[in-house]
């Protein structure tokens, strides 16, 4: 089975937080920007919309910083998993995280981070413009190779 | 439910804050935002209150659908008295405070009275102060939004706020949220000034939940989302060109207000349209538009992000507007461009960053600048009264240099301040004022589109596109093509539009959905959120409900079926060139009709057997 990752592309981010929304009622079962996984961030002055997330490390320092092995290898889709039973809020994975995807939730006393929804991540499905994609994890160039590819292809038919 | 079922009221003459149960016989009634918030309005404000007195209230509402996964679900509202028309106002805006007062868990705020001294009200979820506002007095909705967000130390927080225009007297001043949304119209901003509230700022933590039924919400959510999606205007015009597609269009229907409505065809109207701010500037090799932007939760995304030039003359030593910001929407270029003669893209974009950056309406302003330019291509003001201006139809450095007077209410930016019926009537020529119950016409002439003349003349807040766009059906073919030049059968779409209009604007969606969406997409979204039974019939029944009560109240203010009117240049001069040449706007054919069918007496008033029918408070 191929093994997937999310690919965000920023280019086509709209700002619009449908992920957020889709990730927080996934989790949450409440529309909450708060509380998503996925977060948008605005360079007002760049006009560029950015959705971030938790890239899913191979060699993941959350799950290595943890105590208490709350954070465990999802083997199905390469995420790394946050067990609530065990986790007890010491927030050690938030600051090993050199990205900062996984953060401290007040109200539950756990932390949350990304964990793909188990393989069908929400925030792609509710992304409208196709900014956030759910793809083959060995070939999140492909889309870039593709544009590149159109460009020679074109450069080549004008000099003939 | 999806309603938070709280609300909160402050007093700003004493400081207090409570908090109240939503009132859920009125939600049933009148859903939320607009109609609701009109509800809480009329029972609590005598229509005759003197709109910058500390009698007015302000309410900023949030609808049932609003924080939601609906598609453009993020919208609110602001609810008054305006000071512009002395009607009912309510302006609606995106961006994303609605969402943050909804996730703080509030439905709405009534503000009430009038605070000694500039405060600003910070909303932490159950948390709620009025803050000092002392060093936010005087400063531009822009410098106010990023000192709020460094006090309080959250880049989070979503704020709305009024800048200089209002704080001097502005009477279109608008309410700015998120940098570059904005509650635009009537004067909302004017009021929450003269309350001495400069901002709210709003961080919402808590979710909104408690939806009716969750599985067919989020079926019928998905659903309509690909309506959207699938839909030429919502899922490529929109998206591409913004409202700005529409220029080019109107332009070539000889609709096209120019030079404060004397023609109806603009000559420049190309180089201020969408098209235009796609192609790239000699200069610097980078289009006008950056990007499209969606508010919060919309899949639609008809947003604007744009730059200046950075030599264009009007920024060249200004490079704090050399960044990316709110860009040119089709009313607003086509106030700023068309109507004044102007058509220079980079001037009207600056121009409409300042709109923005100081809050106030590029409608009313641009219309007023356009009264102001024939008072000085007639004589009646000359530099004298401009303060050494040379007011000329078409020129660019004027409009740049009036406009930054009006946000700082300075010199003639004072006069322009007062929006083009006092300023006409102040000259002594209000025949020149293109006004209806004191606001500004839109973007539409209604010698070319008939309708949208009935529109003018009967809206609830004076001359607005945006509460029955028959533009859509009369240009448009939506939901059906009728022919814009003819009269018959638009008093009944016009009541249509209205009604539904009306329920829109109450479930926290965004009217540009309709360019795709019926209530027949719309009441199945309400339906599956909120408690009661909202189908497609109750929804139009409750839009129906909210017009005649937003009118009872305008004519308990002292408003009379005499004013629902158009000025003489539409109803006496016919269009010069175009399609509509040699026609007016045949008011007089469509008003006893509406009137009749809207079951008023035939000089406009509201009677017993139409207030019972509505239930509408005696």
């Amino acid at each position: 089975m191929l093994m997937k990752s999310l690919y965000i592309n920023p280019e086509k981010c709209t700002g619009c937080l449908q992920c957020e929304m889709a990730c927080s009622f996934e989790n949450e079962g409440v529309f909450n920007p708060a509380r998503s996984r996925i977060k948008v961030f605005t360079f007002h002055d760049a006009g560029r919309f950015v959705p971030y997330t938790c890239t899913q490390c191979d060699e993941a320092w959350c799950m290595k910083a943890c105590p208490v092995e709350a954070i465990v290898l999802n083997a199905a889709t390469g995420s790394k998993d946050i067990i609530n039973d065990r986790c007890v809020g010491c927030k050690v994975c938030t600051i090993a995280c050199p990205f900062g995807t996984v953060n401290y939730n007040s109200a539950s006393g756990k932390v949350i981070k990304c964990d793909l929804c188990g393989g069908n991540p929400q925030c792609a499905q509710a992304c409208p413009t196709g900014a956030i994609t759910y793809i083959d994890a060995d070939a999140t160039g492909l889309e870039r190779m593709r544009l590149w590819a159109t460009k020679t292809d074109t450069a080549h038919h004008a000099a003939a | 439910m999806a309603w938070t079922k709280q609300i909160l009221r402050v007093n700003l003459t004493n400081g207090d804050v409570s908090v109240e149960p939503l009132n859920m016989g009125w939600a049933q009634e009148y859903l939320g935002q607009r109609g609701l918030a009109t509800r809480y309005f009329v029972a609590e404000v005598d229509p005759t209150v003197d709109a910058l007195g500390p009698d007015n209230k302000l309410i900023m509402a949030t609808g049932p659908l609003t924080g939601t996964m609906a598609s453009t679900g993020g919208r609110y509202s602001v609810i008054t008295k305006s000071p512009l028309t002395g009607t009912i106002a309510c302006s609606n805006s995106g961006g994303f405070i609605g969402a943050a007062l909804k996730n703080a868990g509030w439905d709405m705020i009534i503000f009430e009275g009038k605070a000694p001294s500039p405060v600003y009200l910070y909303v932490e979820d159950d948390k709620v102060e009025i803050l000092p506002a002392d060093d936010l007095w005087g400063k531009s909705v822009w410098e106010a939004d990023e000192l709020i967000h460094k006090k309080h130390q959250d880049p989070q927080i979503r704020i709305s706020c009024v800048g200089r225009a209002a704080e001097s007297g502005c009477l279109f001043s608008a309410i700015v949220n998120d940098l570059h949304r904005a509650a635009g119209r009537s004067g909302v901003g004017t009021v929450m000034a003269s309350k001495n509230l400069k901002a709210v700022a709003v961080r919402g933590t808590k979710g909104v939940g408690n939806i009716k039924d969750p599985i067919r919400f989020m079926r019928e959510v998905t659903a309509q989302k690909k309506v959207l999606a699938d839909n030429a205007v919502t899922g490529q015009g929109l998206p591409t060109y913004g409202t700005q597609v529409l220029m080019n269009v109107i332009n070539e229907m000889g609709a096209l207000p120019t030079r404060n409505m004397r023609e109806v065809k603009f000559e420049g109207a190309h180089s201020v349209s969408g098209e235009a701010m796609h192609e790239k500037r000699k200069t610097d090799g980078k289009p006008n538009l950056t990007r499209n932007a969606g508010c919060f939760g919309c899949t639609i995304a008809c947003g604007r992000i744009s730059t200046v030039d950075q030599g264009h003359f009007s920024v060249a030593n200004k490079p704090e507007y050399w960044g990316n910001s709110g860009g040119l929407e089709y009313e607003a270029a086509w106030a700023l461009g068309p109507d004044t003669g102007v058509d220079d893209l980079d001037a009207l974009t600056y121009v409409n960053f300042l709109c923005n950056e100081d809050g106030f309406d590029p409608i009313s302003y641009g219309s007023t600048v356009a009264a102001a330019m024939e008072l000085y291509d007639m004589g009646v003001i000359t530099k004298e009264d401009t303060g050494g201006i040379e007011l000329t139809f078409g020129s660019a450095e004027a409009l740049v240099k009036v406009t930054e007077l009006t946000a700082k209410g300075e010199g003639f930016g004072k006069i322009l301040g007062l929006g083009s019926k006092r300023m006409c009537e102040k000259y002594g020529h209000p025949e020149l004022s293109m006004t209806v119950k004191g606001q500004e016409f839109p973007a539409y002439d209604p010698r070319g589109i008939q309708g949208m003349g009935l529109t003018y003349a009967t809206s609830n807040r004076g001359a607005c596109h945006l509460r029955s766009y028959t533009v859509a059906s009369e240009v448009l073919g939506i939901p059906v093509k009728t022919d814009p030049l003819e009269t018959d059968g638009k008093p009944e779409l016009v009541i249509a539009f209205q009604d539904a209009t009306a329920a829109v604007d109450s479930s926290g969606l965004c009217l540009f959905t309709t360019f795709a969406w019926s209530l027949e997409n719309i009441a199945p979204q309400i339906d599956a959120a909120c408690e009661g039974d909202w189908s497609v019939e109750k929804c139009a029944e409750v839009g129906a409900r909210i017009w005649n009560l937003e009118r009872d109240f305008n004519m308990r203010a002292g408003l009379t079926g005499a004013d629902d009117t158009l000025p003489k240049r539409l109803l006496k001069d016919a269009a010069n060139v175009g399609p509509a040449q040699g026609k007016v706007a045949g008011l007089d054919l469509m008003l006893p009709k509406y009137y009749e069918l809207r079951g008023w007496t035939t000089d406009g008033q509201l009677t017993d057997e139409t207030r019972s029918r509505y239930r509408l408070p005696a």
